[in-house]
């Protein structure tokens, strides 16, 4: 230590904290990443031994999303865009899964989409996850359907308004949407009370709100979810034109609890996916907290070494 | 000059009235659906585009022996076998509905090579893409996040309120506030300046990027502003 500072037994308390602290501002980054890692791989490890989780309150935001689901009459037509990809699904999945399962659960008829390349594929998933296994009378094509993917952005969202079957003419399995008995009725988006989505970006939540929900006047009902760093966009936007929000793992943490909650029964490990991830999620943000205050000591000592040189 | 500059320019100008006029205007509403539905097309036909884009830079990069030109074989060699799975259905059972056609499976399904490649390639890669994030956060914070003038000491509280108050942290460090204090509970502050800051910040930036964007498409419209041509300036 004295080596750093020239001054070794000289120094006052104060000082020799100083180096000491001095010292850590060359620590290599790799033993940051090995406590982060740890910091996350030993709640995950704890809860997969215990299955025990933190208690959730939920927040109005995700409040709302769960009584907009709640109020709408069985058989009601939802319209749920799946705006995400793998990349997202660590934070997205979780309430997708939720919002899917809340929907079977209250008997609405749910027409997936997606304006993301691969969201077709995690609608595909979400719906085998949730309403294969555990819904097995709904009929596809009656119950549920999946369109795929179209590409076009704000420009399918535009022609959704007008004409669905037109932005989407096919449905993922290839056959036309004129013959889905679920779309029977449907022209446009207009036709749904909901719409659910799930978006990691753009388009996603935002362009449904400026080119969807706002066009429609009132008549329909948008609720999302999005991950953390896009959710302080769609604050603004909740609860006028947004009727509800899930922000990030913490939102799909807050509504899936209340969709347990209301479900009843013993919870399968799939439905509480979203309130594991909050273990890890504390254990990383207290890590984030603890290096930001190291960080900040060894500032203030480097400040304090100037100042005695 | 025509083909390049003038047909290009009008064609926006049309279509950019027409998209305008079509929310207002029931008579033009069947027009604008068709400009969507080109718009569509159009964006369909760039992923071409973006796949001889990808052709093009990684050959040129493969045979010029640019630095790091083995990524581009694998770049390659990855775009050209999810292609040829994909575009041949390779694997692909045939659809219940029609047993005896070969190619009518969906490459969707997760028993194809196609779903394959999705499941067990795209999946983890991306997501470990994304999971790399926490460990540079964090290494970022150690060594950027400082206290250096008032406003980053209102920044760090932020920070810290919204990293405790987003996980049961919050519950625990203040959930003994009594009832009366509850606003400052970590929880409900969070909240709180997710909803009063933050909207009121976002907000301002929404109005000021909506007025730009509307100065913007104006000078489009009006074929004032021509950058979104190539050759940048007024063209």
């Amino acid at each position: 230590m004295s080596g750093m500072g020239g001054q070794g037994a000289a120094d006052g308390p104060l000082q020799r904290a100083a180096a000491w602290l001095v010292r850590l501002e060359r620590l290599d980054r790799r033993w940051v990443f090995l406590t982060m890692g740890l910091a996350v791989l030993v709640p995950i490890l704890w809860i997969g031994l215990t299955g025990r989780t933190f208690p959730e309150t939920p927040t109005p935001a995700a409040q709302a999303v769960f009584d907009q689901i709640e109020r709408l009459p069985e058989g009601s037509r939802v319209l749920f865009s799946f705006d995400y990809d793998p990349a997202s699904a660590g934070e997205l999945q979780p309430m997708a899964t939720s919002l899917l399962r809340h929907c079977a659960a209250r008997k609405l008829k749910v027409v997936c989409m997606a304006l993301w390349p691969l969201g077709s594929n995690m609608a595909e998933r979400t719906i085998a996850q949730v309403i294969r296994q555990d819904f097995p009378d709904r009929r596809e094509g009656v119950d549920f359907a999946n369109l795929g993917f179209q590409a076009g952005n704000e420009g399918v969202m535009k022609v959704t308004l007008t004409d669905l079957r037109k932005a989407f003419p096919r449905d993922a399995r290839g056959q036309s949407t004129q013959d889905l008995p679920i779309l029977q009725g449907v022209r446009s988006v207009r036709d749904f009370p909901l719409l659910i989505v799930v978006g990691a970006g753009y388009p996603g939540c935002k362009e449904w709100v400026q080119y969807v929900v706002t066009a429609c006047g009132g008549s329909l009902k948008m609720v999302g979810g999005c991950t953390g760093v896009s959710a302080p966009q769609l604050y603004p936007y909740f609860p006028a034109q947004l009727s509800g929000l899930l922000g990030a793992i913490k939102g799909a943490a807050e509504y899936e609890s209340l969709v347990n909650s209301a479900m009843g029964g013993e919870t399968p490990p799939k439905y509480l996916e979203a309130q594991r991830r909050m273990a890890p999620q504390l254990f990383g943000h207290l890590l984030m907290v603890g290096l930001i205050v190291l960080g900040n000591l060894i500032y203030a000592a480097g400040r304090i070494r100037r100042a005695a040189a | 000059m025509l083909l390049q500059r003038t047909i290009p320019l009008w064609i926006a100008i049309a279509a950019g009235f027409l998209m305008l006029a079509s929310s207002f205007l029931r008579p033009t509403q069947g027009l604008g659906e068709d400009f969507a539905n080109a718009f569509s097309v159009i964006a369909a036909i760039a992923f071409v585009l973006g796949a001889g884009s990808l052709l093009k830079a990684n050959l040129a990069k493969v045979s010029r022996r640019d630095a790091g030109w083995g990524f581009a074989v694998v770049t390659l060699a990855a775009f050209l076998i999810t292609l040829t799975v994909g575009l041949f259905k390779v694997g692909v059972h045939p659809s219940p509905e029609f047993p005896t056609a070969p190619f009518s499976g969906s490459q969707q399904a997760a028993d194809t090579p196609f779903g394959w490649l999705y499941e067990y390639v795209m999946v983890p890669l991306t997501s470990t893409m994304f999971a790399l994030l926490a460990f540079f956060v964090a290494s970022a914070a150690f060594r950027a996040f400082r206290a250096k003038n008032a406003a980053a000491v209102l920044l760090l509280v932020t920070a810290f309120i919204m990293l405790l108050g987003r996980t049961f942290a919050g519950v625990v460090l203040t959930g003994w506030l009594p009832d009366w204090a509850s606003g400052l509970r970590l929880e409900n502050l969070s909240v709180f300046v997710m909803q009063v800051f933050n909207t009121a910040g976002n907000r301002a930036i929404i109005i000021g990027i909506a007025l730009g964007v509307a100065a913007t498409s104006l000078r489009i419209l009006l074929g004032v502003d021509r950058s979104w041509m190539g050759g940048g300036g007024r063209g």
